[in-house]
């Protein structure tokens, strides 16, 4: 398992590159200049030197190169001097924004915790809804429950979040003045009330994403279930003389979730890309709504950067799917 | 019965309905019997005849719903089993009760290791710790004749062959020293000469250990091999019932007289045409009220299709639910209630 997992994260490299220089190549060749949003007033000639100040003056795989190295060298030394307190970024250029002419990273690193929070908290409570409600619905299959969550679940899954989310927004914000309908960023939280607000403004932005991610997950819960519980193996552990809770939670659970575990593996890195929809809706400024802004401002860096952080994310949560697999189900090894 | 022992296990009357949305399905009917300690009961019977229902039945391995257990009596070493609770029944099952059942490849658990599956059953029934389990495990793998037994506990189920497999089954069926081993087709997927083993396998064990068994297969060159006493099933009901040699040598129901000549013979200069039983075995929307047979039966007359057959008494110890004698070669004169199966009677 280790050499495999070694193999593979070799092998991630040359991907990763080659994925950066698609996204690298992708932005150049789009239209849009970061210059649009200037006034006209300002000279094409004073826009020029705005613009080869940026570095777009560089030919195509000067500037791919550069960024290489701001990502891969700077950008960790100047992680590695926050942490540890050196000066090995001394005098080296960061990605910088074209938007804000502060670097990118820091940028990152400011929106991050409300994305983590909001889009995190909803797929941590999604999986722990959806697995309970999964079992029981394929333990009682076309029971009440059953159906329930059946029409629950489709409802998650068919009505997208910015209906969803502008109905809450209309329900309990505009008519009831439950929770506020903007998700305020600077809100600190120091003492009991200040908390009881954090938890106001991330109601309805969590409840959304947690009843759309549950919606996937007990489906597929349910439907891992009902593959195994008709199993030989399951008659088998009856015939043991083993309780009903034995047999469903540890023999059929152990084998519904090899495909489960997968699938939520899988859907990690999208909590990073954050809900960009839901985060528009609700006005979190999560990295989501981040890189939209990016990409109206023609930032190619931002968007450059917060895109590869996504591929990386992707290729590394598929990389433990795989490995949780193979730990998951004894019959697939990779050596 | 014959011996005058008193049986591990009687069924009385024993009746499995399977309601559907499309209705009822009469699986089981009226079929009673009993095993005696030691011996290996036979239950021969085509697919559909409800060799199966019937001993899952038994206790409660049917899924209910659909399956319900109608009426009857079970009585195993003083227990009813049909009145028990989950509870005891699962105090029974895998404890005084082993099951093998037919496919080895999907009936383990692929997650979990050789040696865990084993040690289940033990450490729930018997209370052993663990390392008292997993001596016991080894010591079963070794009975059931899997070689590097020790080894082999913490193999999982995809790196054994299907035979292999097969002896776990039994391991783990044996593993609580039951009084009764229902096997359920348990050779039936595999090849011939791992089948042959199986067999030899079984053999040496219930010399050693001395458990009742139960036999179901549709396969009666297994059965006159291995068999004391053989049940012939039909529609859900015992159709006939004799000692092995008894049964091949004087079949007295037309469905088994039937069974045996779909058999090819290994001696015999050039074996005949084997002959085909025509039709199919029917599916009871009702209870029978009619000989199941009947349609498929080229000595039925009129009272066939008017009455259920009860089970007549041949010989001792040998009965057969048929209104033809074929001692006389004629039809039977009246119902003679028999001494054993005083509860199958159903006549409508």
């Amino acid at each position: 398992m280790l050499h495999y997992t070694i193999r593979r994260l070799l092998l991630a490299i040359p991907t990763l590159l080659f994925i950066s220089l698609v996204i690298f190549l992708l932005l150049d060749l789009a239209p849009g200049d970061p210059m649009a949003s200037i006034p006209l007033t300002v000279p094409p000639e004073v826009k020029e030197r705005m613009r080869e100040a940026l570095g777009l003056g560089e030919p195509v795989h000067i500037r791919f190169l550069n960024w290489l190295y701001q990502f891969f060298i700077v950008e960790p030394q100047v992680a590695w001097d926050h942490i540890f307190g050196t000066d090995f970024s001394e005098g080296k250029q960061r990605i910088i924004s074209f938007q804000s002419r502060s670097p990118v990273m820091s940028v990152v690193a400011e929106r991050m915790p409300q994305t983590l929070w909001v889009v995190g908290l909803s797929y941590v409570f999604a999986t722990l809804i959806a697995v309970p409600i999964g079992i029981v619905s394929a333990y009682r299959q076309y029971s009440w429950f059953d159906q329930l969550g059946t029409f629950v679940s489709m409802i998650g899954f068919s009505i997208p979040t910015f209906f969803s989310g502008v109905l809450l927004i209309v329900i309990f914000s505009v008519t009831l003045g439950w929770f506020p309908s903007i998700y305020d960023t600077t809100h600190k939280v120091t003492d009991w009330p200040s908390f009881l607000f954090q938890i106001k403004q991330m109601a309805m932005p969590v409840f959304v994403l947690t009843l759309y991610n549950a919606a996937q997950v007990s489906r597929f819960m349910r439907a891992s279930m009902l593959d195994n519980l008709n199993q030989d193996y399951v008659r088998t552990a009856r015939a043991k003389g083993m309780s009903e809770k034995v047999v469903v939670l540890l023999h059929v659970l152990r084998n519904s979730m090899i495909p489960v575990v997968t699938v939520i593996a899988l859907g990690v890195p999208s909590i990073f890309g954050g809900a960009i929809i839901t985060e528009q809706v609700f006005q979190v400024n999560g990295l989501g709504q981040m890189l939209i802004t990016a990409i109206y401002a023609s930032d190619a860096p931002m968007v450059q950067t917060l895109t590869f952080i996504f591929a990386v994310l992707i290729v590394l949560f598929n990389l433990i799917a795989d490995i949780l697999y193979g730990i998951l189900d004894p019959r697939i090894r990779y050596d | 019965m014959a011996d005058g022992a008193t049986p591990v296990l009687n069924v009385r009357d024993l009746k499995t309905v399977f309601k559907t949305r499309s209705g009822s399905v009469h699986a089981v009917n009226s079929v009673s019997f009993s095993l005696n300690p030691g011996e290996l009961l036979g239950v021969v019977g085509e697919s559909g005849s409800g060799k199966s229902v019937t001993m899952m039945s038994l206790i409660g391995l049917i899924p209910s719903p659909p399956a319900e257990v109608s009426g009857g009596g079970i009585d195993f070493g003083g227990i009813d089993l049909l009145q028990a609770s989950e509870t005891e029944l699962r105090a029974i099952r895998g404890a005084r009760i082993g099951f093998v059942f037919q496919d080895p490849m999907t009936s383990l658990n692929p997650v979990f290791t050789v040696g865990y599956q084993i040690m289940e059953p033990l450490r729930k029934h018997m209370n052993m710790s663990k390392a008292q389990a997993r001596v016991r495990a080894k010591e079963l793998l070794e009975l059931v004749g899997i070689p590097d037994a020790e080894r082999r506990l913490s193999d999982y189920p995809h790196q054994f062959s299907g035979g292999m497999r097969q002896r776990v089954m039994i391991a783990i069926a044996l593993a609580c020293d039951p009084e009764v081993l229902i096997a359920d087709e348990p050779t039936t997927a595999l090849d011939v000469t791992i089948q042959a083993q199986i067999l030899e396998l079984m053999h040496e064990l219930r010399a050693k250990l001395g458990m009742a068994v139960i036999w179901i297969t549709h396969d009666l060159g297994v059965i006159a091999g291995i068999a004391d006493r053989v049940l012939v099933m039909y529609g859900g009901q015992i159709v006939e019932h004799a000692p092995v040699r008894e049964l091949f040598k004087h079949p007295r129901h037309p469905y088994t007289r039937a069974l045996l000549k779909t058999v090819p013979s290994v001696r015999g200069e050039r074996a005949e045409r084997l002959e085909v039983i025509e039709g199919q075995p029917p599916i009871l929307r009702a209870e029978p009220s009619s000989c199941s047979f009947a349609a498929r039966c080229p000595f039925a007359f009129e009272r066939c299709l008017a009455e259920n057959p009860p089970r007549f008494d041949i010989s001792p110890g040998h009965d057969a639910a048929c209104f033809y004698d074929f001692e006389s070669g004629a039809p039977r004169a009246s119902v003679q209630a028999t001494s054993v199966t005083e509860g199958a009677i159903h006549a409508g």
